[in-house]
C-alpha cells in the first residue's frame, strides 16, 4: 500500500483498499513447549536429542491473524525464518496452514540483533506493509526482533499485541499492559510483536491434508545473509538448582503453613 | 561515563521493579566505578532514590501519555548526554516495549531476564534466564552500550544511601508514530507483573462460579489473581490471566497454586517465583515436585479455612 506503485495507482484515482497488503510473518523454529532442557559439549550448545520443534507459539497466533487478513481482505502472506536446513519442516506447516510462499535465510540464528537485521533486508526487499512478529521466541525468550526490525524500517510499532483489525493504511491495536490494555492507532507500515488473543485458541489453524499437498508446490527460497556482527554470544548454559524436597502440611493443620510462610519463608 | 536506569512510575510512585532496577544500577555502578543516573518522568520523590544509590536525576516533566517511541527516544538523550555504557531497565511490559527501539538506536547489544549482577564487567557477561525458566544462559554483550532488562525480584532491593542532585531534563523531538487511544486498567488491583503474592486456580476449581474464594484469598493477602491456560481458554476467567510459557511469566516471593496439575508449561513459566505452595486433590500431581510446601487436600475446604486463619494472622501481626 505505501509502495510507489500503489502510490501512482493512487494518483490514477484507483481506491487503495482494493489493493492487496503485503503480509510477511517471521516465525522461529523452537523446541516443543514440553521439551526437556538439555545442553551438550560441556554446557555450551543445546541438545536437541530427542527434541521436536514447532513453530514458536507466539508466531502461530500471528500466523492465524494473517490468514484471516488473507480471507477476509484479500492479503498476501509470506513467511520467513533465519535459521539452517533443519527449519524447512517448521515453514512447510506455515505454507500448509496457508501462507503464500516462504523464505529461509540461511544462517543459525545466534543473535537476535543480527536475526532482526536478516529479517530487516527481507522487509525492505519485499516492501511489506505488515510484519507480523512473536512478542518473544519461547527458546531464548530475546523479545528484541519485531521492535529492531521496526526501528530499522522506521515503522511503527506494536509490542504484546493482543488484537489488530486494519482498513486501508490505518491499524487499531490492542496491546497488553501490565495490570490491563491499551488501544492504539497508527498507519502501516506496522511491524507487531504478536501473541495469544490475536486469535482465540480455538481458531489456530491446523494444516488439513489438502494444505499439506498444497504446501509441497509452494516456493520456498533460500538466501544466503549478510555478514552480520552478533552483538551478544551465549557463552555456557546452567540448569536450575534441584529442588529440596517438598514440605507437606496437614490439610486440618493450616496454622503450620501459616507458620511456615510466615517464619521460614518470610514471605507473608 | 555513568551508568543510566530507567525508573518507572505507578500513579505517581516508583514502582518496585523501578527500585530494583536502581539497586541493580548502583551495584554496576560500584563495579565500575562510576556514577548512578536515573531517567524519571514526572517525579516529585527524589530522594527516595538516592536510597538506591542514585546519584542523579533526569526529570522529564511530560503530560503525555507513555509510547515507546518517545521513551526510548527519551533515553537515547539521556545516555548521550551522560556517556552512558550500561543501561538498565526492568522487565516490564514498558520496559520491554522500548528497550528493542533503545537497542536499534544506539547499535547496543540487549540482554534481558537478567538474573544475577554481571559475574564480570571486562568482558561484560551477565546470567539471564531462557528456555522459559527452564534454564540460565550466561552471556556475554560485546557492544560499546549495553542495554540489560532484570527480571522482577531476582536481584532484589539494595539500601545504598548516597547524595543525589535532581535536574530537569529537556527533550528534543519527541514524537511517536502510535497515538494512544484509550487505557482500560483496573486501579484497585495489583498486577500479576508487580505483585509480591499472586494467588493463581486451575481447572480443578470446576467453573467460574467458584473464583469468590480465589479472589477472597488474594484481596487478604494483597495478591493478584491468576489462572492456568485451560482456564482462560475455556472464558473462566480473563485471558490477561492466564500464566506460564505462553501466558504471563510470574517472578513473586510467593505463588499459590490452587487445582493446578502443574504442567510444564505451567511450571516454565511460574517456577522462577521464590516460595510456592501447592493445594490439590491429587498427591501425584507433579507441582507437588516442583513446590516448598504442599496441602493434599480439597480446596473447596481448605481455601475457605486458609482465608479464616490469615485474617486472624492479619489482624494479630497488624
Ligand atoms: C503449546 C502449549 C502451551 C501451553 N502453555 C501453557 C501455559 O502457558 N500455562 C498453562 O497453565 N498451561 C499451558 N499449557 C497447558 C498445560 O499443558 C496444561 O494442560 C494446563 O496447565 C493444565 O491446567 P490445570 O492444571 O488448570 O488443569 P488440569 O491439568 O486439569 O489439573 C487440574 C488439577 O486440579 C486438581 N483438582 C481437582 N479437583 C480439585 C479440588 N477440589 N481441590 C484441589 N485440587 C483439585 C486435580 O488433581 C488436577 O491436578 C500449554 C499447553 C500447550 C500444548
Amino acid at each position: 500500500m505505501h509502495s510507489k506503485f500503489n502510490f501512482f495507482l493512487y494518483f490514477r484515482g484507483i481506491d487503495k483498499t482494493t489493493q492487496t497488503m503485503k503480509i510477511l510473518v517471521c516465525i522461529s523454529h523452537v523446541p516443543d513447549t514440553t521439551s526437556k532442557i538439555n545442553f551438550t559439549n560441556d554446557n555450551t550448545g543445546f541438545d536437541t536429542t530427542g527434541v521436536q520443534f514447532v513453530i514458536n507459539p507466539n508466531d502461530e497466533f500471528g500466523l492465524t491473524r494473517a490468514m484471516w487478513f488473507k480471507e477476509r481482505q484479500n492479503a498476501t502472506v509470506d513467511v520467513v525464518n533465519v535459521g539452517g536446513p533443519e527449519t524447512e519442516p517448521t515453514l512447510r506447516k506455515a505454507l500448509a496452514i496457508g501462507a503464500d510462499a516462504a523464505i529461509r535465510v540461511n544462517t543459525p540464528a545466534t543473535d537476535g540483533f543480527a536475526v532482526a537485521q536478516e529479517l530487516t533486508k527481507i522487509a525492505k526487499e519485499g516492501d511489506y506493509d505488515l510484519i507480523i512478529a512473536g512478542r518473544e521466541s519461547i527458546d531464548y525468550n530475546g523479545g528484541m526482533v519485531p521492535g529492531i526490525i521496526a526501528s530499522n524500517l522506521k515503522a511503527s510499532f506494536v509490542n504484546n499485541c493482543i488484537q489488530l483489525d486494519i482498513e486501508g493504511d490505518n491499524a487499531t491495536a490492542v496491546r497488553e499492559i501490565d495490570g490491563g490494555k491499551e488501544t492504539l492507532n497508527t498507519t502501516l507500515p506496522l511491524v507487531i510483536g504478536g501473541q495469544k488473543g490475536l486469535v482465540e485458541e480455538s481458531d489456530l489453524k491446523i494444516p488439513n491434508m489438502r494444505g499439506i499437498m498444497m504446501a509441497r508446490k509452494k516456493p520456498l527460497t533460500v538466501l544466503e545473509p549478510n555478514e552480520n556482527q552478533d552483538f551478544t554470544t551465549s557463552i555456557s548454559f546452567e540448569k536450575p538448582e534441584p529442588k529440596g524436597a517438598i514440605k507437606l502440611v496437614d490439610a486440618e493443620n493450616i496454622d503450620e503453613l501459616i507458620n511456615l510462610l510466615h517464619n521460614e519463608a518470610k514471605v507473608i | 561515563m555513568s551508568v543510566l536506569v530507567y525508573i518507572e512510575s505507578e500513579n505517581g510512585t516508583f514502582k518496585k521493579s523501578a527500585l530494583e532496577v536502581a539497586s541493580y544500577g548502583r551495584c554496576v555502578a560500584n563495579s565500575l566505578n562510576t556514577s548512578l543516573c536515573a531517567l524519571v518522568f514526572n517525579s516529585k520523590d527524589n530522594a527516595t532514590l538516592g536510597a538506591y544509590g542514585v546519584n542523579k536525576v533526569l526529570n522529564v516533566e511530560s503530560t503525555h501519555p507513555f509510547t515507546a517511541e518517545a521513551h526510548s527516544n527519551a533515553l537515547k538523550q539521556a545516555v548521550d548526554k551522560e556517556q552512558s555504557t550500561v543501561v538498565i531497565l526492568s522487565n516490564s511490559a514498558n520496559s520491554k516495549y522500548l528497550a528493542p527501539l533503545l537497542a536499534s538506536d544506539l547499535k547496543a547489544g540487549y540482554v534481558p531476564n537478567v538474573v544475577e549482577a554481571p559475574s564480570s564487567t571486562s568482558p561484560f557477561v551477565v546470567k539471564r534466564s531462557v528456555f522459559s525458566n527452564k534454564a540460565f544462559c550466561n552471556t556475554e554483550i560485546s557492544t560499546p552500550i549495553k542495554i540489560i532488562g532484570i527480571s522482577n525480584n531476582a536481584f532484589g532491593l539494595v539500601e545504598q544511601v548516597v547524595d543525589i542532585t535532581t535536574e530537569a531534563f529537556e527533550l528534543e523531538n519527541i514524537s511517536s508514530k502510535i497515538r494512544v487511544e484509550g487505557v482500560d486498567k483496573a486501579t484497585d488491583k495489583v498486577s500479576i507483573a508487580d505483585a509480591d503474592i499472586v494467588v493463581s486456580a486451575g481447572r480443578g476449581l470446576k467453573g467460574p462460579e467458584n473464583w469468590g474464594m480465589i479472589e477472597e484469598l488474594a484481596d487478604v493477602l494483597g495478591a493478584a489473581t491468576a489462572c492456568s491456560k485451560p482456564v482462560s481458554d475455556l472464558g473462566w476467567r480473563p485471558h490477561s490471566e492466564h500464566v506460564g510459557q505462553t501466558g504471563k511469566p510470574v517472578a513473586t516471593n510467593l505463588y499459590i497454586a490452587i487445582g493446578i496439575s502443574g504442567a510444564i508449561q505451567h511450571l516454565a513459566g511460574v517456577n522462577s517465583s521464590k516460595t510456592k505452595v501447592v493445594i490439590n486433590t491429587d498427591p501425584e500431581a507433579p507441582f507437588f515436585k516442583a513446590a516448598d510446601y504442599g496441602i493434599v487436600g480439597d480446596a473447596f475446604e481448605v481455601v475457605p479455612k486458609l482465608i479464616e486463619k490469615l485474617r486472624a494472622f492479619k489482624t494479630q501481626n497488624a
